[in-house]
């Protein structure tokens, strides 16, 4: 990067993470990739629809599901996006540390996600003993499921690196991108999400 | 690299910041809504499952459509090759659908 793209409030750009071409390639880019996770997402949903119901004599999805838990973990994944959604309020207003605190609460809402992700999973194995190999049902399952889990795990991740890399630069027309590409793929986790919890566990409570 | 963290962006970008984020507050709330809505019509079991199926697929849609117009920020300008690319995406998506529904269930 060029030396000194660091923002002044008088030269401060409306939309930083589109203010440099780098900018504007990675804005591109991750729809790009958005565009390709859907197809992937699609294809594993068309799947999770044809195997849902060759349980092989395990257990079904009606048996199994809690929709309590279902619905905590939506409400948390839907208000992480909202918070992800004030960081980036904060950085248009080019008020860092508050962006950083916002997208601090992003992060471990969604680690209170994952948590009980990890949890309902463990639930099943040992109370059910419904694993990845119990059916097609349970393969279909957990593909799914927690393919759209190993996301959420790889997006902490990835904000985390975000966070503590650029803890002491500041927000500048070099890292704002940054910032803002992950706040697009953190949203299209809860796109995904809506539809699991619709397609997986509401209409496995439907029958 | 100079940290140059300052408030002050001009108070008319500011102005625009703050309307925005209260749209995007709204269709939070919107979405918190539709959501009560399909957890309530299946615990409530108050439709047929024949109905309570399409509905609630129906409201995952305009959820979805909320968070990629408004916290995606689809609706604003210059972002007409991101909706090339996500309906690219959803095109793929449903052709994938299709074809798997039709290798099982026919």
């Amino acid at each position: 990067m060029s030396h000194d793209h660091s923002l002044k409030p008088e030269t401060m750009p409306s939309e930083p993470e589109k203010a440099t071409l780098e900018g504007k390639n990675k804005f591109l880019g991750l729809w790009f990739f958005l565009g390709g996770e859907t197809v992937l997402f699609a294809s594993l949903f068309g799947t999770y629809l044809a195997l849902r119901n060759s349980t092989a004599g395990g257990p079904s999805g009606e048996e199994i599901f809690g929709l309590e838990l279902v619905f905590i973990m939506t409400m948390l994944l839907l208000t992480s996006s909202l918070t992800s959604v004030y960081a980036m309020y904060h950085m248009k207003n080019n008020n860092y540390k508050k962006m950083q605190l916002w997208l601090g609460i992003t992060g471990l809402l969604g680690l209170g996600f994952l948590s009980l992700e990890i949890y309902e999973f463990v639930h099943y194995i040992t109370d059910y003993e419904f694993t990845f190999r119990s059916s097609a049902f349970g393969s279909a399952f957990y593909t799914l499921v927690g393919f759209h889990g190993g996301h959420v795990l790889f997006g902490l991740c990835w904000l985390l690196t975000l966070m503590i890399r650029n803890a002491k630069r500041g927000l500048n027309l070099y890292n704002a991108p940054k910032f803002y590409v992950f706040s697009l793929y953190w949203h299209f986790i809860d796109v995904v999400w809506v539809f699991i919890f619709t397609v997986v566990y509401l209409m496995g409570k439907v029958g | 690299m100079e940290n140059t963290n300052s408030n002050n962006v001009n108070s008319f970008q500011k102005q625009k910041n703050k309307e925005e984020m209260k749209k995007q507050l709204i269709t939070f709330a919107l979405m918190i809504f539709l959501t009560l809505i399909a957890f309530g019509a299946v615990i409530s079991e108050a439709m047929p499952s024949m109905f309570v199926v399409p509905f609630i697929l129906f409201l995952a849609v305009v959820q979805v459509g909320f968070q990629f117009y408004y916290f995606m920020h689809m609706k604003d300008k210059g972002h007409d090759m991101p909706a090339v690319m996500i309906y690219g995406g959803i095109w793929a998506a449903l052709l994938t659908l299709a074809g798997l529904i039709l290798i099982v269930w026919w």
